[in-house]
């Protein structure tokens, strides 16, 4: 028996006893997919968007399905010490599972629904379904673990025109407790036409634990909406994070997120963005900072079917000791997408000869009236200004994480959210600013 | 304060200095002149230890061998470079910048820190010394300055880090005529007691600003003639022609090792 199939026999055995209340077409969709992983199996190398990241790992350790009720010593403290408040309402998930009371839902403007995914599942599962109606596997092997095995999430709801001013904060906290634990949170967000939120997703763990968090995160926005979105993937270096985070948008839509990559032994975030009304725009950004042996994989398909959409890519990786990463950027512009204004740009700062990344910007563009510009860089520090602070009396190492810390500043800057940046910038600023007299203002 | 012996300097084995020897009092003002590639920021940049070089000699500040310490240990010492081209730092604050560095030097020189309030206070009045205004401490470090903006960049730094020993390298070059003034007014505002300073140009013209003590003639990586202020215009009437025929390179000093 292979890893492979030995992984889906586990969790397909774990899978009738969880889902008895599943609603028919819920039961055949994951069976389906279910099926289709075991048929197809996991990507490897040999698949385009998986050549430099290798599954083994992850692949050879036993998982067991993460269920509700697990992780039950995560305290209050601990979601404060890894989730900062944003002041706005706060769902707390462990192990992918709701726990109402570690969460805080504030009131929220009328029109604007933040419950759980269990809960509407229950509740209303049908509401659910559309999330479901993709052909098993679209995506690729975990996306379909997903669908088999999502018990829970956040489920956003913005009714036509309704906007919240506070940040909606989804905290997923793993906690294995010893035995590796895969959770599948799914979270579903529905902006109807002219609504407006911030969403932000920190996902943690406990530090040296291994698990895997198998996350897709649905945003659906219509005419006009408005949605900025954020992620921290902060996890336990020793744990794994697989993330979809697959995006639809409608006419004069405007979808931005910004992504901050710190955690995990290997970390894949994909964005998909569907850009289906003319007009649409999307701003997309990150960060990735391995170190150790880490690995931190972005790829993203950005795919222009409207007319007069807008997509900006900017992403930024530091690499120390054997860190390695992906930038696996690809824009689609289909034929009819005319006036499509899209570019991305990667840039790489390596700070050790043992450092990798593979940086792949693609273009693929199918229609004539089209401006569309791509850009890859990779550089080490400047020892000319690297001599320059040291001659001003400098330190080497702070003058290192001054430099490094610049290269990373303006991603940084970006993030609106003022009590989240000044985590970042705490975290990141951590990272590589060495000393305590440093601080950075 | 300063004293340099048989100072020689190669970078890939070519021979840049070929025994150097210089010696400065505190409060002195010395110019070395002499034709492009003669090792003029060769020494500047040996002096702040730029690494790439093989080195050898001495070099003596305040007691201390100079050439045993990392850069930054030599700006706590009290050594400071006005750069030839400036580095432009992209995502870090000038403000920050200095602040960063004249506390790293407090710190190491076991004095206590300065708050930002303090730091600000500090730096609006040594800004006045070099007519700079406060826009210029808000931007990247150098990033997008014109010549003459960076190099009056670089003796603000000198004013607010008040070292004891200042290389200032061509800072003339690219200034026009009132650029010029201003950077000279600076720089004749920091000449103290216990300052020395090496100025290094091309130009005499500078020195009508900055009157320096001694003029020094540097030709193939050697002093090849020392005098006062007058040699400057000297050499600007008759040029470096005839100063190389003593055919430095050839002559080494009793105790080389080359």
């Amino acid at each position: 028996m292979t890893i492979t199939t030995a992984l889906v026999g586990v969790l397909s055995d774990l899978e009738p006893q969880q889902h008895d209340t599943d609603p028919a077409w819920l039961a055949a969709v994951r069976l389906a997919a279910l099926e289709w992983v075991g048929e197809h199996g996991f990507p490897t190398r040999k698949d385009e968007d998986w050549k430099y990241t290798g599954l083994e790992p992850i692949l050879s350790v036993p998982f067991q399905a993460a269920t509700a009720g697990t992780g039950h010593w995560v305290s209050a403290d601990m979601i404060e010490a890894v989730a900062v408040d944003l002041g706005g309402p706060r769902l707390v998930f462990v192990n992918g599972n709701f726990v109402a009371e570690l969460s805080r839902l504030n009131e929220l403007p009328d029109g604007a629904e933040v419950s759980s995914f269990a809960a509407v599942l229950a509740a209303g599962p049908q509401r659910l379904e559309s999330f479901f109606s993709h052909a098993p596997g679209e995506h690729h092997a975990f996306a379909a673990f997903n669908d088999a095995l999502a018990e829970d999430g956040a489920f956003i709801h913005l009714s036509p025109g309704t906007t919240v001013e506070e940040p909606i904060h989804l905290v997923f906290l793993s906690d294995s407790g010893g035995s590796p634990l895969m959770s599948s949170p799914r979270s579903v967000i529905m902006a109807e036409s002219g609504s407006r939120a911030t969403i932000v997703e920190t996902y943690a763990g406990i530090a040296g634990e291994v698990y895997c968090t198998n996350a897709v995160t649905e945003v659906v926005l219509a005419e006009d909406a408005v949605i900025e979105h954020y992620k921290v993937q902060n996890e336990s270096v020793s744990a794994f994070h697989l993330a979809l985070l697959d995006v639809k948008q409608g006419r004069n839509s405007r979808f931005s997120s910004r992504t901050v990559m710190l955690g995990s032994a290997i970390a894949r975030h994909e964005v998909r963005a569907l850009l289906r009304g003319m007009g649409a725009e999307t701003n997309l950004d990150g960060i990735y900072l391995p170190q150790g042996d880490q690995l931190h994989d972005n790829t993203i398909f950005v795919d222009h079917v409207a007319t007069n959409c807008t997509s900006h890519q900017l992403y930024k990786g530091v690499l120390d000791g054997r860190g390695h990463g992906v930038f696996n950027g690809h824009i689609m512009v289909r034929l009819g997408a005319d006036g499509t204004d899209a570019n991305q740009n990667n840039k790489n700062l390596i700070l050790s000869e043992r450092a990798e990344v593979d940086t792949r910007p693609r273009l693929e563009i199918y229609t004539d009236d089209v401006k569309c510009t791509h850009g890859a860089a990779v550089g080490q520090l400047d020892e000319e200004a690297l001599l320059y602070l040291r001659a001003r009396g400098i330190p080497l190492e702070e003058a290192r994480g001054l430099l490094i810390y610049a290269f990373v500043q303006e991603m940084v800057d970006r993030i609106e959210l003022d009590p989240l940046r000044a985590q970042i910038e705490a975290l990141v600023a951590g990272r590589f600013v060495h000393g305590d007299h440093l601080a950075l203002s | 304060m300063l004293k340099i012996e048989n100072l020689h300097a190669s970078i890939e084995d070519k021979k840049i200095l070929r025994g150097v020897n210089l010696e400065l009092k505190a409060g002195e003002v010395h110019a070395i002149m002499g034709p492009n590639g003669s090792g003029k920021s060769t020494l500047a940049s040996v002096l702040i230890g730029r690494e790439g070089y093989t080195v050898t000699g001495s070099v003596s500040f305040q007691g201390q061998d100079l050439l045993a310490l990392s850069p930054e240990d030599r700006a706590a010492a009290g050594v400071f470079l006005a750069f030839q081209h400036p580095v432009e730092i992209p995502g870090v604050g000038n403000m920050y910048f200095m602040r960063t560095a004249l506390n790293s030097l407090r710190r190491q020189r076991g004095q206590e820190e300065l708050d930002p309030m303090d730091f600000l206070a500090l730096a609006q009045e040594r800004m006045k010394l070099v007519e700079m205004d406060q826009s210029f401490m808000s931007r990247s470090v150098n990033e997008g300055f014109s010549g003459g903006e960076k190099k009056r960049n670089e003796i603000l730094q000198m004013a607010i880090l008040e070292p004891t020993f200042a290389v200032l390298d061509e800072t003339d070059s690219g200034l026009d005529i009132d650029a010029l003034r201003v950077v000279a007014n600076g720089v004749n505002a920091l000449r103290s007691e216990g300052r020395s300073m090496l100025v290094i140009t091309h130009h005499q013209r500078l020195l009508d600003y900055i009157v320096p003590d001694q003029v020094h003639v540097m030709v193939a990586g050697q002093i090849a003639r020392s005098g006062g202020k007058d040699l400057a215009i000297e050499l600007e009437e008759n040029g470096y022609a005839g100063l190389g025929q003593q055919e430095n390179a050839d002559r080494l000093p009793v105790g080389s090792t080359r």
